[in-house]
């Protein structure tokens, strides 16, 4: 079963159901239902948790999973990671179940859409900025904007609207084309080959979901980070003038 | 040789051209990150995990700029709008 044809190239192409100006289409449905999974999966997991030794099969792969983020966090932020982990974790694990349920018939990810990678891109850039006002006031996050000198202001900003573009544009072309390639050698040869490269794009899906949500770690760590560096080198110099005294 | 087949033929070459163009400067930096993130890895086994990680994201940036050049051509091809424009007049 083909959901989208060989000339569409987002399921925001495939509209399921329209009433006057609102339209439903593969893309909204699909995320929907991924939400539920996710929701209604995670209740089902975390509602009777114990302590145990004897714990469920169902706990134990959640405690890998948080786990995992946490010290993929940690380490990369070089911070504590409980402040970053519901807007990581959640990043991450909303690509990675989306590209990996990509091998079921019917269903077109909804990451292979420009509108959600623009959607889940903006919401770094929002982010960005709230995490460096709640960690160092409004005056001085504003202040790194001009850090070196005033002029880099401009390209302050530059950057900030260009990797915003490309975090959307990456994890679209590569999910995309991912289908597009399965899709186009389905069509010419329907037998064993395209399994094999449909195994890969599982690999790839989930390398872009881990990716994505190293890039939003390390702009976001980038501007909460200097602050705590500053205080870290005015305790040590204070230790050491203490050593001395 | 009328409007239709002059964008059809355009769109096709430009965009072969465009990933044929547009992957050699990406392939060439690809080589040459992997080339020096394994010499590294050889001299320092220790610091296997934290190269490897930079190594993906560096990886990731490059590509993506083949993955615009793909995109690019894939607009060109399924998604044209000069060409929707030629076909519904």
């Amino acid at each position: 079963m083909e959901l989208l044809h060989l000339d569409q190239i987002t399921p925001d192409a495939v509209v399921l159901w329209k009433w006057k100006f609102i339209v439903l289409n593969a893309t909204i449905l699909y995320t929907w239902i991924l939400m539920a999974i996710m929701t209604v999966g995670s209740w089902l997991i975390t509602r009777n948790l114990s302590t145990e030794a004897s714990s469920s099969r169902w706990q134990s792969f959640l405690e890998v999973v948080v786990t995992g983020i946490r010290d993929q966090i940690r380490e990369i932020s070089q911070q504590e990671p409980h402040q970053f982990m519901p807007f990581i974790g959640t990043l991450f694990l909303f690509i990675g179940v989306s590209n990996f349920l990509s091998f079921i018939p019917g269903y077109a990810p909804p990451t292979s859409s420009l509108s959600t990678t623009t959607g889940l891109a903006i919401s770094v850039f929002v982010a960005v900025p709230l995490y460096g006002i709640f960690d160092r006031g409004i005056i001085g996050y504003l202040k790194h904007y001009a850090e070196p000198s005033l002029f880099m202001v401009p390209l302050h900003i530059m950057s900030e609207i260009s990797r915003t573009l490309a975090l959307a544009i990456r994890l679209f072309g590569n999910v995309m084309s991912g289908n597009k390639v399965v899709a186009i050698l389905l069509s010419i040869s329907p037998f064993v080959f395209p399994v094999v490269i449909n195994m890969l794009e599982l690999l790839i899906g989930l390398i872009q979901a881990y990716i994505f949500a190293v890039l939003a770690t390390v702009f976001i760590s980038a501007v909460v980070r200097a602050q705590h560096e500053k205080e870290e080198l005015k305790n040590i110099a204070e230790s050491l003038g203490g050593l001395n005294g | 040789m009328d409007t239709t087949s002059l964008i059809g033929m355009a769109s096709i070459i430009i965009s072969g051209l465009t990933m044929a163009i547009g992957s050699i400067g990406p392939s060439l930096g690809e080589g040459k990150a992997v080339v020096q993130a394994l010499s590294s890895i050889a001299q320092q086994p220790d610091e296997a995990n934290t190269i490897t990680r930079t190594l993906f994201i560096g990886l990731a940036m490059i590509e993506s700029i083949a993955i615009y050049c793909f995109v690019i051509s894939m607009i060109l091809i399924f998604a044209n709008p000069f060409w929707r424009l030629v076909t519904t007049q």
